[in-house]
């Protein structure tokens, strides 16, 4: 099995005894993907740095970021019998505005709520209850919005009247140069994310050395692909090397899935879009085209997501930006748990609370 | 002044107001839903000790063990609900230092369920009480409308004769060793990929089996068994950390000595799961003391279904009330219990 190689302990070794060589002042890394986030935790790869290199895990899980205005939308739909709710299984457990209110809770009270595994089934969910309306879920950055174009292609060709997606597709670039004209930020290299870089293709991140001069590396998502790519960073980070570095070669390319690219842009357009614990991004969300209305549950349902002026002690904005550790919110572990999780980054099991409160508790 | 009312409003646990799938996913919220509701309701201090079943006074000792089994779908590779409704009552009581004897059957059956069906997981619990050498002892049939279960569901409550008295997690001391019977994972996995049609033709096969064979085989050494527990819901990770919860003594885990079979590997990789946290059906772990746990390990894995066994880790007393994880990398990280369910991730 190929993934087996990127696990070897002893490659590993060399990497960290090379690293842990190196004369390093402080320096902090950002990965910005749930994947890395858990392979990271899982890993245990934090035990194994020298406490002067941070990794801090920034906005990168999709789940995550959804507003809980648009959970509170999502949960009214629910109430509605006639709908079926079709979503992937992490979106379950997102709260909205009031404390413990999910789809999994409303689920359990008989609304109607399908998890599904691609969008896609949710099609099919739909063509199976023709006497109701079928509202897919579409989370995601670059990596599952295809698919959902993919299933609203399906629908159109199919004529599957009853299928709608409400979008909350995100990007990666609008949140990241955000993230970087943020005053206070200190990032000193990035991890870009292995999964949308095959989607984007190298050209995708290059900005973040042309314009921010950041060092950043793309990378998998075995412990030996982000270790490795964590060695080269804090290379480049040491001789002020900006240029952005492939090191996932096996699945992404120089300009990346065109076709993929091509069908987001066909269904889909960015619009200004509320992140959970950043606020308003601008051109940083998806919604599909006015052409295709009748597949947009937005449209269909009159539905209006707008930031909610409530106060929430939950710091995940500082965690996210790198400012500060899960463990310093006055929340975690306490009233903000897996279970009953309040900011985004206890979402899913992706977000960087959860993964701390899962893995790293000691 | 704001902030600390607000934070002391969330800080506030609670139950919620019904039950959602959650809270029998052998996880935190189901130990919420037996320690608030069941256990006081029902006190008594056999069932206060929440072992996998009671050790009652009588001229001989006798364990005593029940166990609900709902699963979709009811014939899954490697098993059926028939196989598993014994097996799962069996291996409780093995658990307990019993030797199982008889059971008691009950079905929940759904209204539309095929005879066919029916006949061929009775006929299954028949092979499997046969071969576990149990009888079944009473039993209770009821349907419920359509719409109302899942095809069909089963209870069993056990009885046997206790072979040995006292295990229990208070005899776990610094340096004893933890045993796994073989691979982690396997049910949990092949019911997944079996309710989804996500990954077929890859070997994944439910571990479901008796494990009374292996269990003898460990009670006959005696005060060196500490503990032992079949790993069900909330996989080997939780039922590891229910062990230390609370005690002056920790587990450390090997990750590299741990057996997983390829095929629940790669089905953890791509559907965003954690084998160490799957349900086993046919597996056992056990502490046992550290000096004699290479002999018992030699001992056990000529039995069959055993073959696979290993010892993953030993006890510490470094991070007390902790499992953890010394990774691959040789990282070390918190192996806690399961929170909630396992949902598949999207990305």
């Amino acid at each position: 099995m190929l993934w087996k190689e990127f696990k070897k302990p002893q490659n590993a070794k060399l990497i960290i005894d090379e690293i842990n060589r190196m004369d390093i002042k402080q320096v902090k890394i950002m990965e910005i993907c749930g994947t890395h986030t858990m392979s990271i935790a899982k890993s245990g790869i934090k035990s194994l740095l020298p406490k002067s290199v941070a990794i801090i895990s920034g906005p990168g899980c999709p789940v995550c970021v959804t507003p809980s205005e648009a959970i509170d939308e999502i949960l009214k739909l629910a109430g509605n019998k006639d709908i079926i709710i079709a979503t992937y299984g992490d979106m379950l457990k997102v709260p909205g505005l009031k404390y413990g209110e999910n789809l999994e809770k409303l689920k359990a009270l008989g609304a109607n709520v399908e998890m599904v595994y691609s969008a896609m089934d949710a099609v099919e969910i739909a063509k199976n209850n023709p006497s109701k309306e079928v509202v897919f879920l579409g989370v995601g950055f670059e990596t599952t919005t295809p698919g959902t174009a993919i299933a609203i292609e399906k629908a159109i060709l199919e004529k599957v009247n009853n299928f709608s997606v409400l979008s909350m597709h995100k990007l990666v670039e609008p949140v990241l140069r955000a993230l970087l004209s943020m005053e206070d930020i200190d990032i000193d290299g990035f991890i870009c994310p292995g999964h949308v870089a095959v989607i984007l293709g190298e050209d995708g991140f290059e900005f973040l050395s042309e314009e921010y001069k950041k060092p950043s590396v793309i990378a998998g998502f075995e412990a030996m692909d982000i270790l490795t790519v964590i060695y080269r960073l804090l290379i480049k980070i040491r001789d002020n090397d900006t240029k952005l570095e492939n090191l996932y070669t096996r699945a992404v390319s120089k300009h990346g899935n065109l076709k993929a690219k091509e069908i987001i842009f066909k269904y889909f357009e960015p619009y200004d879009d509320i992140w959970r614990g950043i606020g308003v991004i601008e051109k940083s969300g998806l919604k599909i085209k006015d052409k295709y209305k009748e597949f947009d549950a937005i449209k269909k349902y009159s539905i209006k997501i707008t930031p909610s002026s409530k106060q929430n002690p939950c710091r995940c904005g500082e965690i996210i930006k790198g400012k500060m550790d899960p463990i310093e919110c006055p929340l975690f572990a306490k009233g903000c748990t897996p279970e009953n999780p309040i900011g985004p980054c206890m979402v899913s099991s992706e977000g960087a609370c959860a993964a701390y409160y899962k893995y790293q508790r000691i | 002044m704001q902030l600390i009312i607000s934070i002391k409003e969330f800080e506030v646990t609670f139950m919620d107001d019904f039950i959602t799938l959650a809270y029998g996913s052998g996880g935190k919220k189901t130990s919420e839903l037996i320690d608030e509701i069941i256990v006081p309701a029902f006190k008594n201090s056999e069932l206060s000790k929440l072992n996998d079943g009671a050790i009652l006074d009588g001229k001989s000792k006798i364990v005593f063990s029940t166990d609900s089994f709902v699963v979709n779908p009811y014939f899954f590779p490697g098993g059926d609900i028939g196989k598993l409704a014994v097996c799962g009552t069996v291996n409780d009581l093995c658990m307990c230092g019993g030797e199982p004897k008889y059971l008691s059957l009950s079905f929940i059956i759904e209204e539309g369920l095929p005879t066919q069906d029916f006949i061929t997981i009775v006929n299954s619990i028949k092979k499997t009480a046969k071969e576990c050498n149990v009888i079944i002892a009473t039993g209770d049939t009821k349907v419920v409308e359509r719409g109302k279960g899942d095809g069909i569901f089963i209870n069993t409550s056990g009885i046997g004769y206790l072979i040995q008295d006292g295990l229990g997690r208070e005899k776990i001391k610094k340096n004893d060793a933890i045993i796994v019977s073989g691979s982690i994972g396997d049910h949990g996995i092949a019911v997944m990929s079996a309710r989804n049609n996500l990954i077929t033709g890859s070997g994944l096969i439910s571990d479901c089996q008796p494990l009374h064979k292996i269990s003898k085989e460990l009670l006959k050494y005696g005060e060196d068994i500490k503990i032992m527990r079949d790993p069900t819901r909330g996989g080997l990770a939780t039922t590891l950390n229910e062990f230390v919860e609370e005690m002056n003594f920790s587990i450390l885990l090997d990750e590299e000595k741990i057996p997983l079979k390829e095929s629940v590997i790669n089905a953890c990789e791509i559907l965003g799961l954690d084998p160490m946290y799957s349900a086993n059906e046919g597996k056992l772990t056990a502490v046992v003391s550290g000096d004699r746990a290479e002999e018992i390990l030699e001992n056990i894995k000529k039995i069959p279904g055993a073959k696979d066994a290993a010892i993953i880790g030993r006890v510490v007393d470094d991070y007390s009330g902790k499992v953890v994880l010394r990774t691959l990398l040789g990282g070390t990280r918190v192996l806690s219990k399961l929170s909630g369910m396992q949902l598949p991730r999207i990305c």
